[in-house]
């Protein structure tokens, strides 16, 4: 089942075309990864992709219907977005933060907080035990977990991430990666900006490659991951390890 | 469970307090009087003295502490919320500028002989205006445009009064407007009350309109959108915030003055009471406000150093030390 679909869409600031006629199809149960190098326009296609740029040309179908004819509520009921690692969160409770999940769908306070998609959320992530703490107090790796969380309260079809394993050590990130793998397996679609190329390979079910704002391969890892388009994207060199628990090396 | 329970309670004593403090507002004064001689009077319509000085004088008096109070710490928090920085107050729109202004040039102009709506009336037209150039100057901007476009807005309207204060013909008008800026809440009518009631009701009704994007937005503004909220735009959040603050505030500053330190210390104080939800902290900074006021307006009428004492100058007097402890409070906190 396709859940969201870009077509050829374009996006400027000032004279540059940051984003150029992009396209691409998420379906049901995926885990697709967004890579390519720095300043290629993937925070800027999946912030069009989440209905908060408005493309300047194409379209975005969001379970198929136009993106800018459905209401900002409608659409935060069928995509969570997370950003970013910003700025540092309030010391609010965590279970608070993880509730605001449930605004799209209208309950704040503390009908929102003991909602069990909210309980739900907190277990998937591992952070049941650390509900009350001032969100201000968790660790990197928390802190990614409970965006994560937020977005899992939600329960949306579709989750949009924008490097969420970043600030995270190679123990987190695997596990937030396996994570992500569970949620497809439960029938969500997941894009996932990466900038981890082993990661991405390895967890993803298709990469869509970007450079210069266009998508210049998607498919399969192996079919993106070639060593002539990695020399020409982002100049380093690709090789591929048989049977190894991490198949590929990278290079200079 | 527990942090509805406490938020009730907090609402609750908060409530109790500031109707206990309206009521002892309106039995204490300069003059003692039979209070409830004074109220038979005011219910049965008879004109006696009693009832005019509870009825005309201490009534719209302590409504107006309220709404003044309540006014200022709920704009406070209110801004505070929007833009996530604990040091906005509702002077950082630059409508309390205008208002000052306003009501500067009806003083400066000879206006106020006419009517005693006059001056109230200049400094109502004055805050509407200066929200309306804000609105203008911001339109889809972001939050640093709507900090510099208050920033402007403040010093024009400051540099405008000192102008007005420069010129002014005679010395005895030019202490009449130093004594209005430090604001004061003394000789007010129902007058004052109608006036600035309209603008006080419209604004608290649209920033609370907005609480719930308050708690999406401390996560970022990227995360309140894809949460469903408009940011910007004519129904925005950012609309209903400013535009509600700057309503409900320049109503009050039209027929108060400047009263400083309200809108900082009350959602200051109550925050870590509320969970350090933004949506929590609006009523409990509304009742503190009032509280805050109508304790200070009260202090005020008591305490009698032969002219009576500002009531701006009052709030700030005990507000800035309540910042000292608090920035002592943090350090010590930190080491």
């Amino acid at each position: 089942m396709i859940l969201l679909q870009a077509e050829r869409t374009s996006f400027r600031r000032g004279e540059r075309r940051v984003v150029d006629a992009a396209s691409l199809t998420l379906r049901a149960g995926r885990v697709m990864g967004l890579i390519g190098p720095n300043g290629a326009g993937k925070s800027t296609f999946l912030r069009m992709l989440a209905g908060l740029l408005r493309p300047e040309s194409g379209h975005i179908r969001l379970a198929g219907r136009d993106i800018s004819e459905i209401t900002a509520h409608q659409r935060a009921r069928q995509l969570a977005f997370i950003p970013q690692e910003g700025q540092k969160p309030p010391p609010m409770p965590l279970r608070a933060l993880v509730a605001l999940g449930r605004l799209p769908h209208g309950q704040t306070g503390e009908r929102a907080a003991s909602h069990p998609a909210v309980h739900d959320a907190l277990t998937a992530t591992g952070l049941l035990d650390l509900r009350d703490r001032p969100a201000s107090h968790l660790s990197g790796g928390e802190r990614a977990r409970m965006n994560l969380a937020r977005a899992l309260a939600t329960a949306t079809p579709v989750i949009l991430a924008d490097e969420p394993i970043a600030a995270l050590d190679p123990a987190h990130a695997l596990s937030m990666m396996h994570l992500l793998r569970v949620l497809a397996a439960q029938g969500k679609g997941i894009i996932v900006v990466l900038h981890d190329l082993v990661l991405a390979a390895r967890f993803c079910d298709e990469l869509v490659l970007m450079d210069n704002g266009a998508v210049v391969r998607h498919g399969p890892p192996a079919e993106v991951l070639r060593d002539d388009l990695m020399r020409s994207v982002y100049g380093v060199k690709v090789r591929r390890i048989e049977n190894a628990v991490i198949p590929w090396s990278l290079d200079r | 469970m527990k942090p509805v329970s406490a938020n009730f309670l907090l609402n609750g004593v908060l409530a109790v307090a500031v109707a206990g403090l309206f009521c002892a507002s309106l039995m204490w004064g300069e003059t003692s009087l039979p209070f409830m001689d004074a109220l038979g009077d005011m219910a049965a319509g008879r004109h006696t003295a009693n009832a005019i000085i509870l009825g005309e004088l201490r009534l719209p008096r302590s409504l107006l502490a309220i709404m003044v109070g309540g006014t200022l710490g709920l704009s406070g928090a209110a801004l505070q919320g929007y833009l996530r920085n604990p040091l906005a107050d509702p002077g950082v729109l630059g409508v309390s500028g205008g208002a000052a202004l306003g009501a500067v040039l009806v003083f400066y102009t000879g206006l106020m002989q006419l009517s005693i709506v006059a001056l109230p009336l200049g400094g109502l037209v004055g805050a509407l205006a200066a929200a309306a150039i804000l609105m203008g100057l911001v339109g889809q901007g972001g939050t640093l445009v709507l900090l510099l476009a208050g920033a402007a807005l403040s010093s024009f309207t400051a540099a405008l009064t000192a102008l007005a204060l420069n010129l002014v013909p005679s010395p005895y008008a030019s202490f009449e407007i130093m004594h209005w800026l430090m604001g004061s809440l003394t000789d007010r009518t129902f007058t004052h009350v109608w006036i600035s009631l309209p603008g006080v009701i419209v604004g608290i009704a649209l920033m609370f309109s907005a609480a719930r994007a308050l708690d999406a937005l401390t996560l970022g503004e990227d995360v309140a959108e894809s949460l469903g909220f408009r940011l910007r735009g004519p129904w925005g959040i950012q609309t209903r915030i400013v535009l509600g603050a700057a309503l409900a505030v320049g109503s009050c500053v039209a027929v108060s003055g400047a009263i400083g330190f309200v809108g900082l210390v009350v959602p200051h104080l109550l925050r870590s009471l509320t969970g350090h939800q933004p949506s929590r902290l609006l009523l409990p900074s509304l009742l503190g406000g009032s509280c805050l006021l109508v304790l200070a307006d009260m202090v005020v009428r008591v305490v009698a150093v032969g002219p009576e004492l500002q009531l701006g100058v009052l709030t700030a007097l005990v507000g800035a030390p309540i910042f000292f402890a608090r920035v002592i409070m943090l350090k010590r906190n930190a080491s």
